[in-house]
Formats: C-alpha cells, sequence, structure tokens
C-alpha cells in the first residue's frame, strides 16, 4: 500500500486514522492491491499437489475422528441472528463486508465442508486456508455476544487443523512450526545460542547490578521462568529487564539449559496438534527436571493460551501440571507482597491494551491494571475495554502468517486504529500491552495510521521505575 | 560408581563449611556435592573471573565463565570453563576448547564423560575429550550410552534457509552415532535412547509432516503413528518398546505394533526391570489422572497433577513412583501411597534388596530424606538424594546443617513415624 503523509499537527487523530482509510480504499478502487490474489508459496504449492479424491478422504476421516459432531452442533445451533458480527474487528474494519463477519467466515468453511460432505476443490481449501488463518484472529470476542455461546474461534481453529492435514498452511507460519519441531523453540535458536544469551545478559546486567545473577539450570528454584524464542534473538533487553526485576524483587529463579524454554507454540494455530503437544511436554518436563515450584511466562499472550489451556490439555493434563503463572499475575503479587516497589511513576498518560489471550482467556485483566495504576500516573481506559476489548489481529496466528498478509492484516484492523486514535486524543501516548503479538500488530497499527503512539511491556516501565536499592 | 568403598561406618561426619572459599567471593553458586558426600564443588564469582571451589579450596585457574559444576558417579568435578574458548574442566584439568559446550552426561558408573560442542558453527558432541570427526549444521537431543561407548544426536545434515518449507518436508534431518550418520533421513528426530552395552538405539522419527515412527539402529518400524515419545530398549531382548499413539489413545507397541492389550490417554516413561522380563509406564486411564502401570495392568491409586520417577526394584518385583495431587506430593510403593505430602519430592530409591525406598523430600523450605514413608530429623537447609549401603540396612544422608556439609550414615531403623 502507498503511504499517507505525515498528519499535520492540528488535526485530531481520529482524522488521521479516516485519512489514512480514504487512501486505503483508493488503493484498492486503483488496483494497487487485491485482496483476493495474495500469493502465498506454501498454499500455491499444496493447491497443485491436492486432489479432489484425497481431499475428501482426509476431510472425511477428520470429521469422523475429531469432532464433527461438535462442528455440525454449533452450525445447526446457530440462528444466523448475527448478533456476533459487529464483534468482529474484521468484519467493522471491512466496510461490514457480510463474509467477514464470525458467521460469515463459518458459513465460507465448515458450512460448505458439512454440507459436501468433505467434497472440496483445492482451489476451495485454498481459499478456507485463508479465511482461517488471516480473516480470523481466533480472539473470541465474539464468542461474548453470541447467545448461544458459539465459539467461532474454536471453528476457525478446526478449519486450520483440516488444512494442516492436508498441507494447506501459510508458508511463514509453517516455517515457524517446523523450527518448533526442529528446535523446540519458534526461532531456530540452537541449543548454546540460547545459553549465550543468558550469559551474555548477564554479564551487561552486572554492569547495573554487581551481583546480579541469571540462574541457569539451578535446581528447586521458587521460580522456573519461560519466554519465547524471539526473546534470545532479537529482544534479550527483555531477559535482562526479568532478571532485574527478579533480582531486585529477592526472587528465586531459574532458566533452564535446555529445549524447553521457549513456551510459545505455533503448531497450536496451524492445527499441528501432534507437535504442540510435544513442545508443551518438552516445556513442562524441563521444569519437573529442575524441581522448580512453579512456572513465571514472560510477557506473551498466546504461549500462555498454549500453556495454560490448549496445549497442556492435549498432552493430558486438565490443568498445567506445574503452577503457570503469567507475568501480569506474577507482577501484581510482587507488588502486594511488597517485594516490587515503585521508585517513580511513569510520567504520561497510558492505557492497557487487554490481550485476548490472557484477558478472555483467563481474566487477567484487574492484575494488569494494579500493575499499570502503581507504575503509571495516569491510566486512560480505551473503550471498550477488559474482556470487550478490539484484538491485535496478531496473537491468534495471523501476524505469523507473515510479509504476505501484512497490508490485509493492518487494514482489517482500522477499527482497532480508531479505538486508539480516541485514546491518544485523550492524551495517552503510551499503550501498555502485555503480549508479544499485541506488540507486533499493534506496532504496525500505530505506524500505517500515523498514530502518536509508542508501545511498552508492563516490564519496560517496572524495570526503569521500579525502586533499585542496589542498583550501581 | 563403587559404593563399598565408601565410609559406612561413621555415623555423623562435618565434612566441611559450605560456604567456605579461599577466594574473596562476590558469591558462590549452590552447591553440588559428589555422590559420597565427602566432596562440596561452588562456583565462585570473583569479581569478574570465576573460579570453581572445592571442599573450600580454589582449584587453579579462573576463568571468564565457569558454570554447571557437576560430579560424575565416580566422583570427578566437571565444570564448563571459557577463556575466549570454551572447555570442560574434569578435576581441574581443561580438555581441548571449542565455541560451545554443554550438556554434560556421564556413563553410568562415571568413567566416561560427554557433553555437545559447537565449533565455527557446526554441531556434535566429545566424549572423553574426543569430538566427532564430523560435524553438522545442528544437533540436538544429545545421548550418551549408559556404558559410555556410544553418544548420539540428531542432527541436521544441510544447511536450511529461511521459509525453505518443502526441503523441510524432504528431510534433511539424521541419526548420527559417535558422529557416523544412519542413511535414513527423517523429517524429524527427537529423543532416543540406547541399550545398556551401546550396542543398540533406538530413536522417535517423523516420517512426514503426519506420521511418525521408530527408528531400531538405523531400520523404521514397517508401521506408523499420529505420534509417538521416546522408546526405551528391553535389557531382555534389545528391541525397543515406545509409547504410541493409535486412534486417539496412547499404549505401549514394539516392531510397530502394540504389545499391551491396554490403552489410555497418555502413556509415556515406560521402564524396565533389571531384567527385562517386566515393563512399567506412566499412565493416564482418564484424562486428567494420572498413575503406573505395570505389565499392561494400571494401579489403582491416581494422581491429578502428574505421576513421575517410577522405577522397579532391583529384583523387579515392586515398583515405585512420586504423585502430585493439588501441588503436594506422595511417594508411591506397590500402588500404596506413604501417608506424608511433600510440597517437592525427588526421584526415589530401593535399597538393593528391594525391602527399603528412599526418597528426598522437601516441606516447608526445608529438606530431609525420608525411608519407607519415615522422615529422618525436622529438615535441613539442604539434602542430597540418599544412597542405601550395600547390605540395604543403612542410608547415607548428606545434607547442608548449621552451614556445614554433614555426612550421615543413620540404620534403617533409625527412621522412626
Ligand atoms: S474470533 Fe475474533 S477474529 Fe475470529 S471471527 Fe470472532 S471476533 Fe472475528
Ligand atoms: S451470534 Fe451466534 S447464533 Fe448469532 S449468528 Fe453469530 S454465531 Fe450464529
Amino acid at each position: 500500500m502507498s503511504e499517507v503523509e505525515a498528519p499535520a499537527a492540528a488535526e485530531d487523530t481520529r482524522t488521521w486514522v479516516e485519512k489514512v482509510k480514504a487512501k486505503q480504499q483508493e488503493d484498492i478502487a486503483a488496483g494497487k492491491y487485491d485482496y483476493t490474489t495474495i500469493e502465498d508459496a506454501n498454499l500455491d504449492r499444496a493447491e497443485k499437489n491436492l486432489t479432489e479424491e484425497h481431499i475428501q478422504k482426509v476431510v472425511k476421516k477428520w470429521l469422523a475422528t475429531e469432532g464433527g459432531a461438535r462442528l455440525k452442533t454449533y452450525v445447526q445451533t446457530c440462528v444466523h441472528c448475527g448478533l456476533c458480527s459487529e464483534a468482529c474487528h474484521h468484519y467493522m474494519s471491512n466496510s461490514k463486508d457480510p463474509k467477514y463477519s464470525p458467521v460469515g467466515k463459518v458459513k465460507r468453511t465448515i458450512w460448505k465442508i458439512l454440507e459436501r460432505d468433505g467434497r472440496l476443490t483445492p482451489a476451495e481449501v485454498h481459499e478456507m486456508s485463508v479465511i482461517a488463518s488471516t480473516e480470523c484472529n481466533l480472539c473470541r470476542r465474539c464468542l461474548q455476544y453470541c447467545p448461544f455461546g458459539i465459539d467461532i474461534g474454536y471453528l476457525m481453529s478446526s478449519v486450520r487443523r483440516m488444512c494442516h492435514l492436508l498441507g494447506m498452511t501459510p508458508l511463514y507460519i509453517q516455517d515457524t512450526a517446523h523450527s518448533h519441531a526442529a528446535t523446540m523453540n519458534q526461532m531456530w535458536v540452537k541449543d548454546d545460542e540460547w545459553i549465550d544469551s543468558l550469559q551474555w545478559q548477564e554479564d551487561e546486567a552486572r554492569d547495573e547490578f554487581a551481583d546480579i545473577r541469571i540462574p541457569v539450570d539451578k535446581e528447586g528454584a521458587e521460580v522456573y521462568y519461560s519466554v519465547i524464542g524471539p526473546e534470545p534473538k532479537f529482544r534479550t533487553q527483555l531477559i535482562y529487564q526479568a532478571a532485574a526485576i527478579f533480582h531486585n524483587s529477592g526472587v528465586d529463579f531459574t532458566f533452564p539449559a535446555n529445549p524447553g524454554w521457549d513456551n510459545s507454540d505455533m503448531c497450536m494455530f496451524t492445527g499441528d496438534f501432534e507437535m504442540m503437544g510435544r513442545i508443551k511436554k518438552y516445556h513442562y518436563e524441563s521444569a519437573m527436571k529442575l524441581k522448580a515450584k512453579k512456572i513465571v511466562m514472560g510477557e506473551c499472550g498466546h504461549a500462555f493460551r498454549s500453556v495454560y489451556d490448549v496445549g497442556n490439555r492435549w498432552v493430558g493434563w486438565k490443568m498445567p501440571p506445574i503452577p503457570m503463572i503469567h507475568s501480569i499475575q506474577y507482577f501484581s503479587e510482587l507488588i502486594t507482597e511488597g517485594k516490587l516497589k515503585c521508585r517513580e511513576k511513569y510520567p504520561e498518560k497510558v492505557s492497557f491494551h487487554d490481550p485476548c489471550n490472557t484477558v478472555r482467556g483467563r481474566g487477567l485483566h484487574e492484575y494488569g491494571r494494579h500493575v499499570t495504576r502503581v507504575f503509571c500516573q495516569e491510566l486512560i481506559e480505551m473503550t471498550p475495554n477488559r474482556e470487550y476489548n478490539i484484538c491485535c489481529n496478531a496473537g491468534g496466528g495471523v501476524i505469523n502468517c507473515g510479509p504476505p498478509f501484512k497490508t490485509k492484516r493492518v487494514m482489517s484492523n482500522e477499527w482497532k486504529a480508531e479505538q486508539l486514535a480516541r485514546v491518544a486524543d485523550q492524551g495517552v501516548t503510551t499503550i501498555v500491552a502485555p503480549c508479544h503479538n499485541c506488540h507486533g500488530g499493534l506496532d504496525d497499527i500505530i505506524h500505517t495510521y500515523h498514530l502518536p503512539l509508542k508501545l511498552k511491556f508492563l516490564g519496560d516501565i517496572i524495570y526503569e521505575y521500579m525502586d533499585k536499592p542496589e542498583a550501581e | 560408581m563403587d559404593i563399598t568403598s565408601w565410609d559406612w561406618n561413621t555415623p555423623v561426619k562435618r565434612v566441611v563449611q559450605a560456604d567456605a572459599c579461599d577466594g574473596e567471593a562476590v558469591w558462590l553458586e549452590e552447591p553440588q556435592v559428589s555422590p559420597d558426600g565427602e566432596r562440596l564443588a561452588r562456583v565462585a564469582f570473583l569479581d569478574g573471573e570465576y573460579g570453581l571451589c572445592v571442599n573450600g579450596a580454589l582449584g587453579e585457574g579462573t576463568y571468564s565463565r565457569i558454570w554447571y559444576p557437576r560430579f560424575s558417579p565416580d566422583g570427578r568435578i566437571t565444570a564448563l570453563a571459557n577463556d575466549m574458548e570454551w572447555t570442560m574442566l574434569v578435576d581441574g584439568e581443561a580438555w581441548d576448547t571449542y565455541g560451545a559446550i554443554w550438556n554434560t552426561q556421564f556413563s553410568r558408573d562415571g568413567a566416561h564423560i560427554a557433553a555437545a560442542i559447537q565449533q565455527d558453527g557446526e554441531y556434535g558432541m566429545v566424549v572423553d575429550n574426543v569430538p566427532w570427526e564430523t560435524l553438522y549444521p545442528n544437533a540436538n537431543h544429545f545421548t550418551l550410552s549408559p556404558d559410555g561407548s556410544h553418544s548420539a544426536a540428531a542432527v541436521q545434515v544441510e544447511p536450511l534457509g529461511q521459509a525453505e518449507v518443502a526441503k523441510f518436508q524432504e528431510g534433511i534431518f539424521g541419526v548420527a552415532v559417535d558422529g557416523t550418520t544412519w542413511s535414513d533421513r527423517y523429517v524429524n528426530v527427537f529423543s532416543m535412547a540406547f541399550s545398556a552395552d551401546g550396542s543398540r538405539l533406538a530413536a522417535e522419527v517423523r516420517l512426514n509432516l503426519y506420521e511418525y515412527s521408530i527408528a531400531e539402529n538405523g531400520k523404521t518400524w514397517p508401521a506408523t503413528f499420529s505420534c509417538v515419545w521416546t522408546p526405551a530398549i528391553s535389557p531382555a531382548d534389545g528391541r525397543a518398546v515406545a509409547p504410541v499413539r493409535i486412534a486417539g489413545k496412547w499404549t505401549l507397541a514394539a516392531g510397530g505394533k502394540p504389545i499391551w492389550k491396554s490403552s489410555f490417554a497418555q502413556c509415556w516413561h515406560q521402564f524396565f526391570s533389571a531384567d527385562g522380563k517386566r515393563l512399567g509406564a506412566i499412565v493416564s486411564p482418564a484424562f486428567g489422572r494420572w498413575t503406573l502401570a505395570l505389565d499392561d495392568k494400571a494401579w489403582r491409586t491416581t494422581f491429578g497433577d502428574y505421576v513421575e520417577e517410577a522405577c522397579f526394584s532391583p529384583d523387579g518385583a515392586r515398583a515405585v513412583c512420586l504423585g502430585k495431587e493439588n501441588g503436594k506430593f506422595a511417594v508411591v510403593v506397590d500402588d500404596v501411597a506413604w501417608p506424608g505430602r511433600y510440597d517437592m519430592a525427588w526421584a526415589p530409591v530401593f535399597s538393593p534388596d528391594g525391602a527399603h525406598v528412599a526418597a528426598k523430600v522437601e516441606r516447608g523450605g526445608k529438606y530431609t530424606v525420608a525411608v519407607d514413608g519415615r522422615e529422618f530429623g525436622s529438615g535441613f537447609t539442604a539434602a542430597c538424594a540418599p544412597v542405601f549401603s550395600p547390605c540395604s540396612t543403612k542410608v547415607l544422608i548428606t545434607v547442608i546443617e548449621d552451614g556445614w556439609l554433614v555426612r550421615r550414615v543413620v540404620p534403617v531403623a533409625d527412621f522412626k513415624a
């Protein structure tokens, strides 16, 4: 897409967003961008290789053995009331085109699959993969509005599973799934690179805290801290910050030395549930091996969904076998216990973005607000918020479908841009988003729509504004 | 590991002060204790450099980093050390250097020491200071045979560029034994297990995105499954037994065929008796419940969190495991849980005669050893894994008590309810 000029200083943020939207529509009308012809090498390859016979065989088996009856029940229960439509950012951001409504997406996928008993063409499976992987972020916002509690996120996840069984998964997320399988982390981080990152961060942190340690493979620690693959690869400062916060709060913690350290799970989003289970097994067993009392995980939403809800259950653990606490909650607990104190408050106005995986998925919203209020001068709520917050359009795997779908992803979330613009117009300069994928999604929105906002993790603000009596 | 030569007669011995170090340490890492309880090692951070302190004495030479100190079963102290390049220190002697060295492993008797290495961006293993001749673009799942005669890993045999999805799915992974790969290539290779003498190796392999199997000494089972877990090799006949998933349920299989009639919501960590005649596994008989199954029959005592650390007695007649329910651990012997519940418990062990079970346990931050459900003392700052005397009548309990490493040899009869 072509860019709009930077906004004039006098304009309010919402006007800028309108301008960008108008420009986007112009580009579409001029044929500069077309949602319907996005090329994805893996989808194209799969379409060439598939036959209708194979598709039907695989789909029928999938329906018979993996919950076809549940899918049918959902479809038959739906009364087509459309109450879910205005919950979905894809629908709201695409001129309320019914095909982007939650129920519209079900109609274009599950209905067709059931109606035709799996008789689909390769092109249709290609289209279904695009719908399920890039037009639904599995955010479950629509579920809040459906009078029957129909979980469209689950239905789209099922379509992704079917597409996985047919090899029809977008290239970039499939590559990430391969990384998980080969290395047990999502960024192809080799075993020694992980250890090196931890030791490097310990050396760096020692300039600030003379006696800091980042313990690796310490047995019996109170906290086993787990992160996602991008942290050692691109965002080592987050490891530094977490270590600084734990050190400062007197937390007995460790990182594991061996695979299992990455809690993330793109296989959950590609529908490769067997690999998802394997990743979770490695994760939990590495903590069991170290006899850790609990796992505290970094600020990632989708990883939380995989360790707390989906992946653990595929393995057979009804609940996490070891207490699993998201940083949002853990930071709040450290504050309540008096272990983590604020030195001075972050002086700018902030708003809190509720990630779907930790808030709709687990209700951690008040913990996040507690931390934000303790560490920030002023919290201005975005509207809607908490479990009704508008999705980032990233953390359900959409962002991981990579560059081919980036413009579509961002344009399918101008509704979020409008929501952010409203808080920017109230003087908010900083969005606190305790989730990696939300950061990725929001960063693209902020950039595309020229929003005068910056993004922070809770850990960024805590690290900078916490009381550090020992720091040099 | 010849435990008959250990001191089984001195009832209490104060070995060394736990934080003793003859250098100016900014901090000392948590201690590691030798299996016989006679030596205590700690990494010392000496304001910018690292040293290794054993029983208070700093070893010769300091390094820009030392970590992962571990005693081998035969009592040698190893550590990973860096000065521009990485090396393994074994009782103070440095091996050759590498770009990276990690994942120290020992043969069962401790006579052989192995580790993973990276040199110039290529990966493999080193055993007793001899590296593999061939290194690979990547390697993981490093494994040393129990007798130390062979080492193996999952290796990536060709480089792979970003998003080369098709090439990945053609299979670029292999199993390397002592650095040489089996001829077959796989989409993935996961964990593997050797026989006790290292002559047989079985590995979990993925043949395409959807089919998994077990490869034994380079030959893949004729059947595939939607998922498999780590195999184990029978001491009786040398065949691999692995958990396999069939129609959404798990059971144990050998040679590609189920060998148990029962199937479970989950089944893994199978283990043999010493003679290979008995076979056990951790199983989930119903979603969310966990127990042991022995010879195809599940125990009645189940746990909601998980079950782990299972083994047979030396004669195979009895079995033990840990179970966790609502965050509390129990030791379960022959399907009966000890009455005590613990905040943490470690791998239980049988006495050589199979009559007793001992486990390290922790409650409220205090550590001790329990034998047959009876705990010793009211708890210590730290405790090591218990070791039974060869005659099965005493237990070596090494603890940190009042700042000292204390070695206690306690008659089994002295464990009181
Ligand atoms: S789960 Fe989210 S993205 Fe998917 S249809 Fe519902 S509201 Fe839209
Ligand atoms: S709100 Fe529920 S019942 Fe109504 S159209 Fe949406 S999914 Fe169907």
